[in-house]
């Protein structure tokens, strides 16, 4: 599991990203560099440590379920890059 | 009317008194960013007219008896926070052309409390820098020294708030996005601890660690605008509902009972020798004030760092996800066939450099393999350093510390070496992880004149000792120069 074995190529592609080939080859030479001084954190003895997800300790935080008004959809549909009516218009998703 | 001078507090006092009107103060704001913002690059957006309208409202409500606390109050905003009406870049390509539906819940209580949204300030693409220097959209400058950067990610708050373009600002801190900059400027910045203010209408990097706060010329600055901003917010589950004190009432001008701590991991070899110094006349100060000063350690801050970038980077992979071209912002007018083709391209276009860095690197940690070796790991040494400062605060109310290893970099200086980058930020991200309060106050200038901050830190909700801290050394710095 050694951090160079990072492949740039296949994460960009879990990450919806597309790169460029420069970006794939400054990324494959720093991001290991990166991932060999996280590696520093693998000396630490951690059994038995609780993991800490949150700045605070909160948990399951309910409300009512009372239904109120959201944002006024036409706002938000102003901000649409291509809209059809009350749609976001994009590429066909499903074969014809 | 010199807004390079003015506070938040004598604003406050002289709109009272109807020395000078919302409009009058609105537009010497105006005026000093056109004389001043061409060479500084604080602000992305400013609609004068707007403002102007704004503060016509406060005068008017003011003249029908309205007695907000902030009443005609113009301020910046940080432009990664949703004010209706205006844009929202996040200074990221991205969201090129998006306006805001809604009120950011800080934004929202500031309006109502009367304050007067004057324009909007840079910062790295989606605050992931330290320098402002990862913005899409423009160069900002540190108005102490125009050839250094302001520090960041929330610099443009923090030169427009030191280069006397703003009464105060608003910033968002992730790890160490307020205090650095500001430290770097010449203001005075306050992250407050976790849950402490709502987090709803900010655009998410890293949701465990984001906070908002403001930065200003005083502490009391400070304190008079977190007892607006603070307090449970039914929009963000991890806002805490806690009471929300006058914390101006905790600045007694002395020190007396309070004991300091110095985590000797903060006071190391790298540390530039004029910020040590600084910080050491500082503490000497505090000590004069009446504050007692002791030794502790902080045994597991060589990790934070490395931690920290594990953490972010995972929370900023998923929380990015959402900016796909679909709903708002950005779209690659490319022709694509299926909505990955367009995602694809929509986020190759729209993402700059560092942001596409840590998606990869933050995907990367969360993967099928390496989640446990990386991700779960950092979750459980993060419990280790909020041990560290559990153990230390039973020593002492609040810690002393320097804010930045060195003063502001020249332009260009970190850029090439991303890891080196991410270390600078070594004595702030534990706050952050730690989920406790921390301010930076102006503490002095290097002999080249670069100002240089001390950093209090204070157990979580304890932001009235901060402040207690915090003013009462700015009083005595003043008092004996």
């Amino acid at each position: 599991m050694a951090a160079e074995e990072i492949d740039v190529a296949y994460v960009a592609q879990l990450a919806t990203i597309r790169l460029t080939d420069e970006e794939k080859r400054l990324f494959q030479r720093q991001i290991p560099v990166i991932l060999a001084y996280m590696n520093k954190l693998r000396s630490l003895d951690v059994t038995g440590i609780e993991p800490t997800s949150h700045g605070q300790p909160v948990y399951n935080v309910l409300r009512d379920d009372v239904p109120e008004p959201g944002l006024d959809a036409e706002r938000v549909l102003a901000n649409a890059p291509s809209r059809l009516g009350a749609a976001f218009k994009v590429p066909r998703i499903m074969e014809s | 009317m010199d807004i390079g001078s003015m506070t938040v507090r004598a604003a406050v006092d002289g709109l009272r008194a109807r020395q000078f009107s919302s409009v009058e103060l609105t537009r010497a704001v105006l005026d000093a960013i056109s004389a001043g913002d061409g060479v500084i690059g604080a602000y992305t957006w400013v609609d004068a007219a707007d403002a102007l309208k704004q503060a016509a409202a406060a005068d008017a409500a003011r003249a029908a008896g309205a007695t907000g606390l902030l009443l005609g109050v113009p301020l910046a905003i940080k432009d990664i926070l949703n004010v209706e009406g205006q844009p929202c870049t996040c200074a990221s390509k991205i969201l090129t052309g998006y306006t805001s539906p809604y009120d950011a819940t800080v934004i929202a209580r500031l309006r109502a409390a009367g304050a007067v949204f004057a324009g909007r300030t840079n910062l790295d693409e989606f605050a992931m820098g330290s320098t402002t220097e990862n913005s899409a959209l423009q160069v900002t400058r540190n108005p102490a020294a125009p050839d250094r950067v302001p520090g960041g990610s929330s610099g443009g708050s923090a030169a427009a708030v030191a280069g006397g373009m703003a009464l105060a600002a608003l910033g968002t801190d992730t790890g160490g996005s307020i205090r650095q900059p500001a430290s770097f400027c010449g203001c005075v910045g306050l992250k407050p601890s976790y849950g402490r203010v709502s987090r709803y209408g900010l655009v998410a990097f890293a949701s465990s660690l984001d906070q908002i706060g403001p930065m200003t010329k005083t502490v009391e600055d400070a304190a008079l605008l977190l007892r607006v901003m603070a307090g449970r917010d039914p929009h963000d589950a991890t806002s805490l509902d806690r009471d929300v004190p006058d914390y101006t009432a905790a600045l007694t001008g002395d020190l007396k009972g309070l004991r300091l701590g110095l985590p000797r991991e903060y006071f190391v070899a790298g540390l530039d020798p004029e910020v040590a110094r600084r910080v050491q006349e500082a503490v000497a100060r505090c000590r004069q004030c009446g504050a007692e000063i002791v030794d502790v350690s902080l045994p597991h801050t060589e990790y934070a760092v490395a931690t920290y970038y594990i953490l972010a980077s995972a929370e900023a992979s998923t929380n990015l996800a959402r900016f796909d071209g679909v709903r708002y912002g950005h779209r690659s007018a490319v022709p694509a066939t299926t909505p990955i083709e367009m995602y694809l391209n929509t986020r190759a276009e729209g993402f700059g450099l560092e942001v596409k860095r840590r998606i990869i690197l933050g995907t990367y940690v969360l993967s099928s393999g390496y989640y446990d070796a990386y991700y779960s790991h950092a979750q459980r040494v993060r419990t280790l350093i909020r041990r560290d400062f559990e153990e230390a605060f039973k020593r002492c109310d609040a810690l002393l510390t320097p804010v930045s290893p060195d003063p502001a970099y020249r332009i260009g200086e970190t850029a090439d070496d991303p890891l080196k980058a991410y270390l600078i930020d070594i004595f702030t991200v534990t706050a952050n992880l730690a989920g406790i309060c921390g301010l930076a106050v102006p503490c002095g200038t290097t002999d080249a004149g670069l100002p240089v901050g001390v950093q209090v830190l204070a157990p979580a909700f304890a932001e009235g000792t901060l402040m207690r801290i915090g003013h009462a050394y700015e009083r005595a710095r003043e008092v004996r120069p």
